[in-house]
């Protein structure tokens, strides 16, 4: 039981964050609770804390539209959040696509899609494509590009409001990240992805690895939903500082040998400093 | 060593260009079903709404709004709705805009796409003032105009007398009755749809279009020489010279010309 916990103790902390959020959302509209109302979009807390999506603040930028107070209070109350927290905490923690992409993942490698040859490589920098292009069409459309076809928006969107169609978003996105590409809307397609991977490389709470506790079992780069951030693992003690690191530590929970923990950036980097400093003398 | 500079330069622009190229075919994708999801134009925003190129690119889709509406009036587009996604907007014969003193829907809009001053007046909020859209009569299906009485959506709307008025005629059919038979006045019609809610008849014969698409425009051509007012509306005309070249030849030519006659 208590390796149970040990082993997934933050992924039933990141289910219980991520669905609790849901239903505060959901009951706002359902039952007029004044907890968290409208979506991940824009929201008010306890009807007074606005709280807005700084990506589609952007968009909006880009669209021509004039920002009002509120709404840049709000992006920036979010963005100094994940600028702290890690960027994409948003995407492991908070966003309902994790569970559905988690979900087909968890499929992917009991059922041993990995193991098939894989033809075609498709870089994980496309995210940063699509959102360029996101910004570059919502400057020439006039309109928030983006968030007109968000399957994040539609999903989320739909447990709160109705789901229409939305259910195929979901179902598309499953069978994509099933069959077609291994953490293929997150890992690589995602724009609102890539911008929390842009933010999270200045944040400050990082997993550190510990090299002398790695036993090499490379449990870590099995479950890692971007596993290219783990390239130190048995090679160096360093922090895992790329951005596009998610933050959502099941790396730390698989790993029995205490290699893996979380850490503050400046104290990472002082550390990481001080090693080099050492090899210097 | 200078091979390997080469091949390394020539693997980056090949690289660039392979990814500009499908970035270019995913922008073409992506704008045609831009430009397709969001050229609804048969949609009812909420009061306050700015004008709806303007709406599209400043409402963030979060649903306050939605949230605030007592009535349950106002829905988020779904996929499926054929509407521009995740937008608000109501269909008044389902449920109508039951004009709210307070208008709850547009304070909480947190990027004034739903405009708090445009539904203002003295410093209060007003919404007898909002525009929705714009009530319109189909004289042809509204039973009044067959002489038959009923003035359902008279009665219904919340700005009566003004908005929707009846207009009284002689009906020369029987020679001995009255038709009744509403008009809506687009100057004082908020387009709330309580009237189209109200109507009596199976698919409603009174209903709300927005603004744009029910109402048309006199440009600055034609004035009213007799009121003031519509008279400052010369200040900003822009007028725009046309000539028309005379054509040299005789009026009496054209019947000697051989060409045929139509």
């Amino acid at each position: 039981m208590k390796t149970l916990w040990n082993n997934y103790r933050y992924l039933i902390l990141r289910r219980v964050t991520q669905i609790s959020l849901l239903f505060l959302y959901f009951s706002a509209n359902a039952w007029g609770w004044k907890i968290l109302q409208g979506d991940l979009s824009s929201s008010l807390v306890f009807g007074v804390v606005p709280l807005s999506d700084p990506y589609a603040a952007l968009q909006m930028l880009a669209a021509g539209a004039l920002l009002a107070t509120n709404l840049l209070i709000g992006a920036v109350i979010i963005a100094t959040f994940y600028l702290i927290v890690g960027g994409r905490v948003f995407c492991s923690w908070v966003c309902p696509v994790n569970m559905i992409t988690d979900a087909a993942n968890y499929l992917r490698r009991k059922l041993q899609i990995d193991k098939l040859p894989s033809r075609q490589s498709v870089p994980r920098k496309m995210r940063y494509w699509v959102l360029a292009l996101s910004l570059i069409l919502s400057f020439i459309m006039g309109v928030t590009a983006f968030e007109f076809i968000s399957p994040i928006s539609m999903v989320h969107r739909g447990i709160i409001f109705g789901l229409g169609f939305g259910w195929a978003a979901m179902l598309i996105i499953f069978l994509f990240d099933l069959f077609v590409l291994k953490n293929g809307w997150c890992g690589h397609v995602c724009p609102l992805g890539g911008f929390y991977a842009l933010v999270g490389n200045f944040s400050l709470i990082r997993v550190q690895h510990t090299e002398e506790n790695c036993t090499l079992c490379m449990k870590c780069k099995v479950v890692c939903p971007e596993h290219q951030v783990l390239h130190m693992i048995g090679k160096e003690s360093l922090p895992v500082l790329s951005g596009e690191c998610t933050n959502c530590a099941r790396c730390i929970e698989v790993c029995d040998d205490d290699a893996l923990g979380f850490s503050l950036r400046k104290l990472a980097q002082n550390k990481k400093m001080g090693e080099k400093n050492e090899n210097n003398n | 060593m200078k091979t390997q500079a080469m091949s390394e330069r020539r693997k980056f622009i090949l690289t660039m260009a392979r990814a500009a190229g499908l970035a270019a075919m995913g922008g073409l994708v992506w704008s045609a079903y831009l430009d397709e999801a969001t050229a609804s134009s048969l949609l009812l925003r909420p009061p306050g709404a700015i004008k709806e190129e303007d709406f599209l690119a400043t409402c963030i889709k979060c649903g306050l709004c939605v949230e605030a509406c007592p009535y349950d009036t106002l829905v988020l587009a779904k996929p499926g709705d054929n509407k521009p996604l995740g937008t608000p907007f109501f269909i008044p014969r389902e449920m109508p805009c039951y004009m709210c003193p307070d208008i709850p829907c547009v304070p909480v809009c947190p990027t004034g796409a739903l405009n708090q001053a445009s539904v203002t007046t003295d410093g209060k909020l007003d919404i007898n003032i909002a525009d929705m859209g714009v009530a319109v009569v189909d004289s042809k299906n509204c039973i009044a105009f067959w002489g038959i009485q009923c003035d359902a959506c008279y009665r219904a709307c919340p700005l009566l007398g003004q908005a929707i008025t009846i207009e009284y005629s002689k009906n020369e059919r029987t020679g001995k009755h009255a038709f009744m038979k509403p008009v809506v006045d687009s100057d004082f019609c908020t387009g709330c749809g309580l009237c189209e809610k109200a109507c009596v008849t199976e698919k409603a014969s009174i209903f709300i279009l927005p603004r744009e698409v029910a109402l048309g425009r006199a440009g600055d051509y034609y004035i009213k020489g007799w009121d003031k007012e519509d008279e400052k509306r010369l200040e900003n005309a822009t007028s725009k010279t046309t000539t028309t070249e005379l054509s040299k030849e005789k009026a009496v030519d054209s019947l000697n010309s051989n060409e045929d006659l139509y």
